[in-house]
This record gives structure tokens, C-alpha cells and sequence, in this order.
């Protein structure tokens, strides 16, 4: 009997670790193939030439790269960024500093549902506000969509930075006869660091959306030439021409997914060791 | 304490921004009922119908190709996730607690279109050739694997409904796992005390007692996993292969509503072909908006009720 208990209980541990190998080894192949198929595809060319056409077996390929793509992602980044992380940040200020009531915490709630809805909705979404209106994709429908997917995770991970400041700096600050609202910017700068790590993780979410460009900049095959006017991204092309049959566009394929995970982990991984043996409110 | 006029002033622009949450919230199910207002007024033939033409439209091979991958997405990836949760929260700790928990939480770092890449390059050549043909062999009695005689067997060409099941499943891991873990490091430790003390291992001290006081967070988790893989679009219109059709086999290519909109959008040619797509969208919002409500809901309560309790 207490033998058969010892097997169980070892089996059990056994299947939790199980669980966690499984759920690492996906990770890991990811990122061997990526790394692997990715290296095999950059050269200069990939950061600076406009994509090549296809290249079929048996035919001179003619070099090209993803330039405009590099250079679309940066740009729908930086958009979205400034439309999404001040909006996000003063509206977690409210949620931390003014938000007790009811008011508030919907806001909050509501927040964490918005994080929940698939992103091709608010591709739909941005189509109909944005893209009917200008009749075209663009720059600026492709930095709305992927913006507004900003603000609610902005907003509930500044909020959360906000209330883990200790409650002795509003007093002190109250004390000293400051006014509420300098009051909250003073919070707001203690969290800062805090903050700015929210905003960096949001960033790196953002940078791998597809599925809202679809439907608001995508695509074109030439240089940024205007915010009126449709862009390529990364992740767009990881899409197009992993699913296309010829071997040169596979490459770019591999090669725009290595760019995408460098950036995206990158960020993960840096603020990890940046926040890493940080009090609870600095980090 | 006086209140100065520019007080009143930020409060009231930061409640002015703060509303865009609750704005954006509105006009999300007001813009899509409206870009939809063509074909939301055929009704529920919508859902009904499996004529998708230039002027009629039904989705619902797309609805059951979102339901049935979600399923596979939870079956495989729930056991998974919880047996991640326990380890992270009962069995390990210190360094290496946190160095897998970090690993875990990097599988929803990684981009959905670069999953649908690997997919389709390294995981599909893997499973149509080592384990959907085992899978016929063996189990091909059974509906769900079934596989008629045709020129080239239906797995040929590995895009599958199955397939998109599977990456689906790692994409739920991270999200499933760290909300069931919450959960469990919510338990409060009397309550593993209390097993203990009646001299149960910790195998059952989990099952006794940690599980079942945790189960409506673990729910509230599976609620969340769902939202996510029913509304996930780059993974599977990569996998799924984008066939119209309704297949009790698993194994054969399949279509979702989010795999639709974002493979036809482009290509809409009719005003009301827009609306359709549109509405499919709506279908998209409407389940996804219900279960990631129920689920964030369900962890307030959890977690207000496990304060309430944490005073007695």
C-alpha cells in the first residue's frame, strides 16, 4: 500500500515535468529553425534591396531583400507606439490614482476583455473606420490598428506599476501641500521604470501582428512614400511568401522571421535581466 | 485639502482618455454591426449555411472548422498546461521555478505568423509522415481519423484541421499555464498543510486538496485558452488548408472564420461579399468577447473570494 503511494506520487511528478519538457521543446525547435534558416538567408542585400521577384528552379535568380519591410515595421512600430503608449499610460493613471470605483474598475475589466479579442477584429474594425473612409490601406490605418491594440495592455500594466507605489509617497506628497494632480505625475516618475518596461513588452507584441495589417496597410512593393499610402511589414511577408512555392521568397520567408524573433525576444529577454532582483515596484 | 482648478482639469483628462477603453469597447460592436447590415439581415442563415457563392453566404464549415480546432487546441493543450501550473507552482523552486516559468511565458513572446511558419516547414513534414499514418492504422475506425481511398492520401499534403489543432494547442500553453498557475499559488498553504497533516503525499495533497480549490481559476484558464485559439488567424490560415467544407475527419483540410477573413478580405469583390466577411467578424467578436468575459470574471471572483478567505 504505501509503496503503491510512493509510484503514484513519483508518477505524478513525473507527468508534471513531462508537461513542462513538452511545452519547451516546441520553443526550442522554433527557435533552432528560425536561427538556422534565418542566418542562411541574410546578407546585405536582405536590409537593403526591395524584393526580388520569384525565382523559379532552373532560372538566375535575381538578388533582392526586404528592405521596405524593415523599414514598413519600423515605421508602423514608432506610429503605433506614439498613438498607443501615452493614451495607455494616462489612462492607467486613472485606473491606479482616480480610479477607485466603479467607474475604474470597468475600465480596468474592460481593458483585460479588449486584450482578449482576436486581432483580425480589429483589423475589421480599422477597415471600416479608417480604411473606407481614406479608400485605400495605409501607413496611418496600419499604426490605428495596431495602436488601439496597445492602449488596453498599456493601460492595465501602467495601472498595475502605479498601485505597487508605495502609498507613503502620496502622503508625503499630500503632505507637503502638493496638488493631486502633481501628486500623480510624481507616482507616475517613480514608476517609471516600471512603466517604461510595460511599454517595451507592448511593443514587441505589436511588432509581430499580421493579421490587423491584412486589412489596413498591407502591402506594397516599393519604399515608404507617404502616410496615405499602403506599406509592406515583416510579418506580412513571413506570411506571403512562406506560403508561396518558390525557394528565393521561402528564404526571405525564414529570414524576416529571424529579424522578428531577435527583436521580439530581445526585448523579452532584456527587460528580464533589467527587472531582475528590482523591488517590487521598480520592476 | 483644496482642490485647484487644474486638479479638476487633469481628472477630468485623464477620465476623457481613460474612456477610450470603454469607447473603443462600443464602437467595436456598433461598427461591425453596422459594415455587416447586408447580410446580418438574412438572419441565422448565416451560420446555418454551407453556400458560400458571390450572393449567398454561409459560414458554418468555417464556425465548425473554429470550434473543432479550438477543441483539438484544448484537449491536447489543457493537461499539458495544468501539469506545467503544478510544477511551476507546487514542485519546483527558486532558480529553476523561475527559469522555466520564464521559457514558458517566451511561447507567447513568439509571433503567431512565425508559429504558422514553423508549422509549415518543420511540424506538418513530422506529423503527415510519422504520426497521421499511424494514426489511420490504428485508430482510422474512428470517424475522427478516418481517411477514405483516394490517389494520394488525404494527409498528403499535411495542411490539416488537426494540424492547426496542434500548434494551436503550444499557442494556449503559455496563457492556459500562467493563469492556472495563479491560481494555484493562490491556494492559501493551510490548505496543503491540512493534507498533510492527515498524511497524504504531495501528489495527493495537489489532487485532495490544491486542485479543487483551485478548479474555478483552472476553468476561468480553459475559458481564456479558448478565446485564443478561436480567434487566432496567422497559425492557422497557414495550416488549416482553406477548404470549404464540413469533414468529421480531422485529418483533412478544414477552414475558420478568422482564416477566412484574412485569406478572402483582399479579394472581396461585391459590397456584400464585404459584409459577409464582416459579419463573420462579428460571429468572431461575439465568442470571443463572451468566453474572455466569463473567463476575467471568473478570475475576479477567484481572487476576491481568496482574499475574502485570507482573513479569516
Amino acid at each position: 500500500m504505501r509503496l503503491r503511494r510512493v509510484i503514484s506520487d513519483r508518477l505524478w511528478v513525473g507527468f508534471t515535468f513531462a508537461a513542462v519538457a513538452i511545452a519547451i521543446v516546441p520553443l526550442v525547435s522554433i527557435l533552432a529553425d528560425v536561427a538556422y534558416q534565418g542566418i542562411a538567408a541574410m546578407n546585405v542585400d536582405f536590409f537593403t534591396m526591395l524584393p526580388p521577384p520569384p525565382c523559379p528552379p532552373n532560372s538566375v535568380c535575381t538578388p533582392g531583400g526586404l528592405g521596405d519591410a524593415i523599414q514598413g515595421t519600423v515605421i508602423l512600430v514608432a506610429l503605433s507606439s506614439a498613438i498607443g503608449i501615452p493614451i495607455g499610460i494616462i489612462s492607467g493613471i486613472y485606473v491606479s490614482e482616480y480610479g477607485k470605483n466603479r467607474y475604474g474598475s470597468s475600465v480596468r475589466f474592460l481593458g483585460d476583455v479588449l486584450a482578449g479579442i482576436p486581432s483580425i477584429v480589429t483589423g475589421v474594425l480599422v477597415y471600416l473606420l479608417v480604411v473606407v473612409p481614406l479608400r485605400g490601406y495605409s501607413v496611418t490605418a496600419g499604426s490605428i490598428a495596431l495602436g488601439s491594440m496597445m492602449i488596453p495592455i498599456v493601460s492595465n500594466t501602467s495601472a498595475e506599476a502605479l498601485k505597487s507605489v508605495p502609498n507613503s509617497i502620496r502622503e508625503a506628497s499630500h503632505a507637503l501641500g502638493i496638488r493631486k494632480w502633481r501628486t500623480s505625475l510624481l507616482v507616475a516618475a517613480h514608476a517609471k521604470r516600471a512603466i517604461a518596461t510595460a511599454s517595451l513588452l507592448a511593443v514587441a507584441r505589436i511588432t509581430g501582428e499580421t493579421a490587423p495589417l491584412l486589412l489596413t496597410a498591407a502591402t506594397s512593393q516599393l519604399w515608404f512614400s507617404g502616410f496615405g499610402e499602403p506599406i509592406a511589414s515583416l510579418t506580412f511577408y513571413i506570411y506571403f511568401y512562406g506560403t508561396s512555392a518558390y525557394g528565393n521568397w521561402k528564404a526571405l520567408a525564414w529570414g524576416a522571421a529571424l529579424i522578428l524573433i531577435v527583436i521580439v525576444l530581445g526585448i523579452n529577454v532584456g527587460v528580464r535581466i533589467i527587472t531582475r532582483g528590482k523591488g517590487a515596484y521598480s520592476s | 485639502m483644496k482642490t485647484s482648478r487644474a486638479d479638476v482639469l487633469f481628472r477630468y483628462v485623464t477620465i476623457a482618455v481613460a474612456s477610450v477603453v470603454v469607447g473603443l469597447f462600443v464602437v467595436y460592436f456598433v461598427e461591425l454591426v453596422s459594415g455587416s447590415s447586408l447580410t446580418l439581415s438574412e438572419g441565422f442563415v448565416f451560420i446555418t449555411s454551407s453556400i458560400w457563392t458571390d450572393v449567398a453566404f454561409g459560414v458554418y464549415p468555417m464556425l465548425w472548422g473554429s470550434l473543432v480546432t479550438s477543441a483539438i487546441a484544448l484537449c491536447i493543450g489543457v493537461p499539458i498546461s495544468v501539469g506545467v501550473a503544478i510544477f511551476l507552482s507546487e514542485i519546483s523552486k527558486g532558480r529553476l521555478r523561475s527559469t522555466l516559468g520564464f521559457l514558458v511565458e517566451m511561447l507567447a513572446a513568439v509571433p503567431s505568423v512565425v508559429y504558422g511558419l514553423w508549422g509549415l516547414f518543420i511540424l506538418t513534414p513530422i506529423l503527415s509522415t510519422y504520426v497521421y499514418p499511424v494514426l489511420e492504422q490504428y485508430v482510422g475506425f474512428l470517424p475522427i481519423f478516418s481517411c477514405p481511398d483516394t490517389f494520394v492520401p488525404c494527409y498528403f499534403y499535411g495542411v490539416s484541421v488537426m494540424t492547426a489543432g496542434v500548434v494551436l494547442a503550444i499557442m494556449i500553453i503559455p496563457i492556459v499555464a500562467a493563469i492556472s498557475r495563479d491560481a494555484l499559488m493562490a491556494v492559501p498553504n493551510s490548505q496543503r498543510e491540512a493534507a498533510y497533516a492527515l498524511g497524504a503525499t504531495r501528489s495527493e495533497a495537489i489532487n485532495m486538496s490544491v486542485l479543487s480549490y483551485a478548479r474555478s481559476g483552472i476553468i476561468a484558464a480553459i475559458f481564456l485558452g479558448f478565446a485564443r485559439a478561436f480567434g487566432e488567424t496567422m497559425a492557422v490560415v497557414m495550416l488549416i488548408g482553406n477548404e470549404r467544407v464540413v469533414s468529421t475527419s480531422l485529418l483533412h483540410p478544414g477552414y475558420t472564420l478568422a482564416s477566412l477573413i484574412a485569406n478572402e478580405f483582399s479579394e472581396a469583390s461585391s459590397p456584400v461579399a464585404v459584409s459577409a466577411l464582416i459579419e463573420a467578424g462579428l460571429v468572431l467578436l461575439v465568442v470571443a468577447f463572451m468566453t474572455s468575459f466569463i473567463g476575467r470574471l471568473m478570475i475576479r471572483r477567484f481572487l476576491r473570494s481568496r482574499e475574502a478567505a485570507s482573513y479569516l
